[in-house]
Parts: structure tokens; C-alpha cells; sequence
């Protein structure tokens, strides 16, 4: 067996099976730029390509993934077979990243083992999405009813260092009370929003340096929401970033999504 | 609504795209022939790469699973 030659398979969702969802999905490229098939077993199929064994092995994903340029057209080509297959099929449960198979009979032995199990996720994502909403404070906003603490108004000269203790000590307070009021604001829309998901997960805060926003992440949530409640989803979602700003805060709303982060929740116990 | 993080040209940005496809999605732990259980070390590994730069941002209560 030549590696050079071989490929493997790459697997991006498990779908019901369909064959109006496999021929959209005939003039999808995906991962690699190779094209994607469906991998049928009893009612339900594999999204999956075939992509270079070398790259794709144990060893080439190891090296891969720490280099973000490969990392970045794998997960917009992943991405984009994700929403062909979402604007055609009821129902998606996307896989995760860098599932990859030796082959279609590898693909058939898993659909096997987890057939009940992904059955049942279909059918619980069924009419949902996902919608992705982000709080960031921006240090602007002050508590209610704080004062603006006393600057520099008593000349330096005559300030003491128990002054200036004391001036230090207030600041400190005032940046904890503003980070706790922050917190209580992101905690607020947190709420407001889960009233009307169906589901939620908390995604780590996102660090500046990757998603390059300013401003501290307070909020990094995922709200899996009824197709039909949508619109009163995001109109929710814009109220309160119409009122945020008042409060220092920016409120940022992305998707719809495939429900990404609702699709590991109930369906993947440790045993199949 | 700011929604500057989404370039409509690109799809959606990256950081959003990889909390998804790092953090979500099915992870099958069936019978295949290989299967990649190391991918959360890539989340790991890029935020020990930034964390070398700069501190990062404690989240005010615990993250969901």
C-alpha cells in the first residue's frame, strides 16, 4: 500500500438518510478540495470524503492542527459542508473536527453500533439551530450610583502616601464593582435568552488575541432555538444590544449554525 | 447589533467556527479504524501559544459541557 496513494475518509455530519441531500451535496468541495459522498447504512448516511491518507493520518493531523492556516481552510471547508447539507436536510449532527475513517466500511460498522443513539439526536435537533451570542466588556460602563472616584483634584504636593493608599484602594474597589456590575449585566442577557432556547452551553470566553475584539469576554454562549422562534430569538438579541452600550458592554450575535454545540450533549456516552 | 465579527464574504469568523468544530459536534468513539482524540489539545495548544502574550480572561462562573 503506497501512503502517497491512499486515502482516507473524511466524515462531516450524520444526516437521515436521503437522496435529495446526497445529490445537493455532489457539487459541495470539501476538506482537501476533494468532493463528498454519501455512506448509507439502513435510515441513515455519512457525509464524508476522501482525503489524502498522509495528511490525515495520526501523525499528519498531530503536525496539521498546530498550523493555523491548515486548521482555517479545514474548518471553512468542514463548515461548508455543513451548511449545504443544513440547507437541505431537516436535520444535520455535525461531526467533530478531524473525524477521520480508514474507510466506508468503517463508516457503516460505527452508523451499526450507534444507530439508536444517533436516531434519536436527529430527531432531538430536528427544526433547531443554533445562534451564537458574545458580551464583551468594554471598561466604559460604571455601577449605578458610583461615584466617579476623586482624581487628582487635591494637588499632588499634598497628598500623602496614606492619600494616595487610600486613592489606590477606591480604584481598586471601583474596577471590582465594575467588573462584578459587568458580570451581573452578561449574567441578565444570559438569562433572558435561555427563556427562549430550548438549550444552552457556555463556550469559553474567546481570547482578544484569536477573535481580535476588544474589550473583555464575558459572555460566550450557544442557544439552540426552534426554527419558527427565531425571529423572536434575535430581535431579543438586538434589544439588548441596542441597550448594552449603556452599560459598557458590546452584545454580538453569529449564526444560525448547525447545532455544532448541542450535537455532542446526549449523544455521545462514553460506550456506543 | 455591532456584528463586525462576521465578514459576510468569508462565512463566519474563525474563533466563532472553532469554539463550534473544536468543542461541538459528535465525537464518535465507535468502532472506526482511527479516530483523532486529541483534537481539544489544538484548543490547548493555540491558548498556550497566546497565553504566552498575553493573559487570558477568566470567565465569570464555569463553562458548560
Amino acid at each position: 500500500m503506497n501512503p502517497t496513494h491512499t486515502r482516507y475518509l473524511y466524515a462531516y455530519a450524520v444526516v437521515r438518510a436521503s437522496d435529495a441531500v446526497a445529490g445537493a451535496l455532489e457539487t459541495v468541495t470539501g476538506v482537501a478540495d476533494g468532493p463528498v459522498r454519501a455512506v448509507r447504512h439502513r435510515e441513515l448516511m455519512v457525509l464524508a470524503g476522501p482525503v489524502p491518507a498522509t495528511d490525515h493520518d495520526e501523525q499528519g493531523l498531530a503536525e496539521h492542527l498546530e498550523d493555523l492556516d491548515w486548521l482555517e481552510r479545514t474548518a471553512r471547508a468542514h463548515q461548508r459542508v455543513i451548511g449545504a447539507a443544513a440547507a437541505v436536510a431537516p436535520s444535520v449532527l455535525p461531526l467533530r473536527l478531524a473525524t477521520v475513517f480508514h474507510d466506508e466500511e468503517g463508516v457503516r460498522t460505527m452508523l451499526g453500533a450507534r444507530h439508536e443513539q444517533l436516531l434519536a439526536a436527529l430527531d432531538r435537533l430536528d427544526g433547531r439551530t443554533e445562534w451564537g451570542v458574545k458580551v464583551h466588556a468594554l471598561g466604559t460602563g460604571r455601577p449605578p450610583g458610583a461615584a466617579a472616584a476623586p482624581r487628582e483634584d487635591t494637588p499632588r504636593a499634598a497628598a500623602s502616601g496614606r492619600d494616595y493608599l487610600r486613592r489606590r484602594a477606591a480604584e481598586r474597589h471601583a474596577a471590582r464593582e465594575g467588573a462584578r456590575h459587568e458580570d451581573d449585566v452578561a449574567r441578565g442577557i444570559h438569562t433572558t435568552l435561555t427563556a427562549l432556547a430550548q438549550e444552552t452551553r457556555l463556550h469559553p470566553p474567546q481570547n482578544p488575541r484569536l477573535s481580535g475584539q476588544a474589550g473583555r469576554n464575558v459572555l460566550n454562549a450557544a442557544y439552540l432555538v426552534r426554527r419558527e422562534d427565531g425571529p423572536r430569538f434575535t430581535s431579543a438579541v438586538a434589544r439588548l444590544a441596542e441597550r448594552a452600550p449603556r452599560d459598557g458592554m458590546r452584545v454580538d450575535l453569529t449564526g444560525p449554525w448547525a447545532p455544532y454545540s448541542f450535537a455532542g450533549t446526549d449523544a455521545s456516552p462514553e460506550s456506543p | 447589533m455591532t456584528g463586525h465579527a462576521v465578514p459576510a464574504d468569508r462565512g463566519p469568523a474563525l474563533v466563532d467556527l472553532l469554539d463550534r468544530l473544536l468543542a461541538g459536534g459528535v465525537v464518535i468513539a465507535g468502532d472506526l479504524t482511527l479516530r483523532i482524540a486529541d483534537v481539544d489539545l489544538v484548543r490547548i495548544d493555540l491558548h498556550a501559544l497566546i497565553s504566552s502574550v498575553d493573559a487570558i480572561v477568566p470567565s465569570p462562573w464555569e463553562a458548560g459541557t
